[in-house]
């Protein structure tokens, strides 16, 4: 449609700014020199040896990497039999898959030179692991978080907090965390000479789509390999939840170039996509330009974003990462809807046929696969990535089953 | 009120019919400019027009017309503030081209209308520019798109400013490198932006020294004709911003004192506003008097 070359040879390694229509770097000037430092500094860290086995180390020793990877045969029962396994992302410190792109983007920070780090946050698990990178690295750090999810996840702002980072709730706008974004984006502008910004998704202007998904997609390597060995084979089928889509982009990466394995992406359908309280952007959005990139988006008419409704606050997000974008348009990816109600019949499924606790994030997922098993038949192996650990979702699913006691709601 | 007191240029009705007679360079020859910014649709549609007229009839050579925007990322509280409510009250797109039709008909001044990228591409670019033409408007101010991604071939800006003579006014900040400003300087037609201070908008006690820095690098890049935007609030900072560049931009300032003391109190403020433009001294000589 816009008379863009397509993007040539294998899937793998798109460099952006664009995949196919989606992505580029539609900022004010004022963060463009910043944006272009933090693009030279990442193009030198890909190729430099020393960059990559800091990480590395810092992923052993550090974050708990490898994740292993669990077969849950007693939740695959309700999945038409299929072999399910999960991707054990939940398992790394901090609790999910977003400490793979924050220690990638502090060992950035050092090399820049900045000493304070800001970020955006959503269910608080970006925020949680950028306030621990920067314990880490001694490094200051603010975290924007919008005022309705600092209710919803107040354990993991206390998290922060005690970390040692300052939380700043935002009470523009939604109060979610597109709204964060925007109040992060307004301070970089303002702080951007001492001052690096650690985006949390693979969202955003160019480079942090090709960026976070280079830091994310461990995941999919290790999966990959991992499967192979305990099945001797690729899976049917890839299955993540997508908000912005850093986890999905991570695990799906080693796939793309594998035409046998189906990737699905599942996006929160809130109360339905049917109704107006949902976070569908590939589903019900349509192109537009949101915090700097083109791609899938919730909008009015008039391109006034609209907003998204999910149980799960990391899921609450009216646009979509432009690869995934990308991915959908091409047919090399599947973008389908989970409701806050599968998702949470999920959450409890796997619970208490498996004893994990997952985030309600990844409970998308696996609502998802749930369907997936009885779809592709008992044959089927799917890979699912189980991205978070349910921990701070403990108040919300305690109200949502109602299993906490009367008077100990309030408290 | 004294907005309706001053006169306006009464054979302006007929220009407005005759698309953008009014252009932003002519305003800016001369010792300098005083452009003054309001949202379209706040507080609401027609209050917004004649707070647009009563800048004019008070001494503001040049309109920048906010379009209202859900994600203004490059605004402080109090335009936020203005923007989002008038989007409460139902602020359409198309109600920018109404609003600048209505505000030609009265007054003889340039308008520009200043918008965050996603709304234009949504529209329409090309039914957007045409319709803004249409109306009597001389261009648009981009605040989050800079020129490489103006000429993205899904929205391609430069070519249809080319196509329907509009003006397009990309911003300059203090960070940007020389080669940037080159290539802001050699896109922009109009002005450019000179963006005070790293920061959003917003009163400010001070006009950044960066700001002076930046205007004469603009100028060293090729620049014409240079406003500044950004933390200017006072007839005194007006003054002092007019020693050195072509236009002085006033944002937030009328904002609060519309929202806070209605047209009445916008027109006083512009005629603060305004004081400083004749205390202004062209201290770099005249600045760039032709095209």
């Amino acid at each position: 449609m816009s008379g863009r070359k397509p993007n040539a040879g294998p899937l793998r390694d798109q460099p952006g700014p664009f995949f196919g229509d989606f992505g580029g770097r539609f900022m004010p000037e004022s963060l463009i020199a910043a944006i272009d430092e933090l693009a030279a500094a990442y193009e030198q860290a890909k190729t430099d040896p020393e960059f990559q086995a800091e990480l590395a180390a810092l992923h052993r020793s550090y974050t708990g990497r490898p994740s292993i990877i669990t077969e849950v045969p007693r939740f695959a029962e309700h999945a038409g039999g299929a072999r399910i396994i999960l991707k054990r992302e939940d398992l790394n410190h901090t609790g999910s898959h977003k400490i793979n792109n924050v220690l990638g983007q502090a060992l950035l920070t050092r090399r820049i030179g900045k000493k304070r780090v800001i970020a955006e946050t959503g269910a608080g698990q970006h925020g949680v692991a950028t306030a621990t990178a920067a314990a880490l690295f001694g490094l200051e750090c603010t975290i924007f978080m919008g005022e309705v999810d600092t209710q919803r996840q107040a354990l993991n702002v206390a998290r922060m907090r005690l970390l040692g980072a300052e939380v700043v709730p935002v009470t523009t706008g939604s109060r979610t965390l597109k709204d964060a974004i925007n109040e992060a984006y307004r301070e970089w502008v303002t702080s951007v000479a001492t001052t690096n910004y650690i985006f949390g998704t693979a969202a955003g202007p160019h480079p942090f789509p090709a960026m976070v998904r280079d830091f994310q997609k461990i995941i999919g390597e290790e999966a990959r390999a991992q499967v192979l060995e305990l099945t001797g084979r690729l899976p049917d089928a890839v299955a993540a939840c997508v908000g912005g889509g850093s986890n999905a982009i991570g695990i799906f990466h080693a796939f793309l170039d594998d035409p046998d394995v189906k990737l699905f992406g599942f996006e929160a359908a809130g109360d339905g996509v049917d109704t107006e309280r949902h976070a569908a952007s590939i589903e019900r959005g349509r192109p537009g330009i949101l915090h700097g990139a083109r791609s899938y988006l919730l909008q009015d008419e008039d391109g006034q974003t609209i907003e998204s409704h999910s149980i799960s606050a990391g899921l609450d997000y009216p646009g979509v990462g432009p690869e995934h974008a990308h991915l959908h348009d091409i047919g090399r990816a599947t973008y389908l809807p989970a409701t806050d109600t599968e998702a949470m019949e999920a959450l409890r499924l796997l619970s208490r046929t498996e004893g994990i606790i997952p985030a309600i994030e990844s409970a998308h997922a696996l609502a998802g696969a749930l369907r997936l098993g009885r779809e592709l038949g008992p044959d089927a192996v799917i890979l699912v990535n189980l991205s978070g650990r349910g921990d701070k979702d403990v108040a919300t699913a305690g109200s949502w089953f109602g299993l906490l006691d009367e008077g100990a709601v309030q408290s | 009120m004294n907005a309706s007191s001053a006169p306006g240029a009464a054979s302006a009705a007929s220009a407005a019919s005759v698309s953008s007679a009014a252009s932003v360079s002519s305003v800016l020859q001369g010792s300098g400019a005083l452009i003054g910014y309001l949202p379209v649709g706040f507080p609401d549609l027609d209050t917004s027009v004649d707070a647009a007229v009563a800048l004019v009839e008070n001494g503001v050579d040049a309109l920048e017309l906010g379009l209202p925007y859900s994600d203004p990322v490059m605004d402080g509280l109090a335009i936020q503030k203005a923007t989002q409510q008038a989007l409460a009250n139902g602020f359409r797109v198309r109600d920018v081209f109404t609003a600048v039709e209505r505000i030609r008909s009265r007054v003889d001044a340039p308008v520009l209308v200043m918008t965050y990228w996603n709304p234009v591409v949504q529209y329409g670019l090309d039914r957007f520019a045409e319709s803004l033409r249409d109306a009597g408007g001389a261009g648009l101010i981009t605040p989050d798109i800079t020129p490489d991604s103006a000429a993205d071939p899904s929205a391609d800006w430069m070519a249809t400013s080319e196509r329907t003579g509009l003006d397009r006014v990309f911003l300059a900040a203090p960070s940007s490198t020389d080669e940037r400003l080159a290539a802001t300087v050699a896109a922009s037609r109009g002005f450019v932006y000179a963006v005070s201070t790293m920061g959003i908008t917003g009163a400010r006690a001070d006009v950044d020294a960066a700001a002076r820095t930046l205007v004469a690098r603009l100028r060293a890049a090729g620049a014409e004709r240079t406003c500044v935007g950004i933390g200017i609030s006072t007839g005194d900072q007006v003054a002092e911003v007019l020693g050195y560049a072509d236009g002085a931009i006033v944002g937030s300032a009328l904002v609060t004192a519309l929202a806070e003391r209605g047209v009445a109190g916008v027109a006083a403020t512009a005629s603060a506003l305004a004081e400083g433009k004749s205390a202004g001294t062209s201290a770099d000589g005249s600045p760039g008097k032709s095209k």
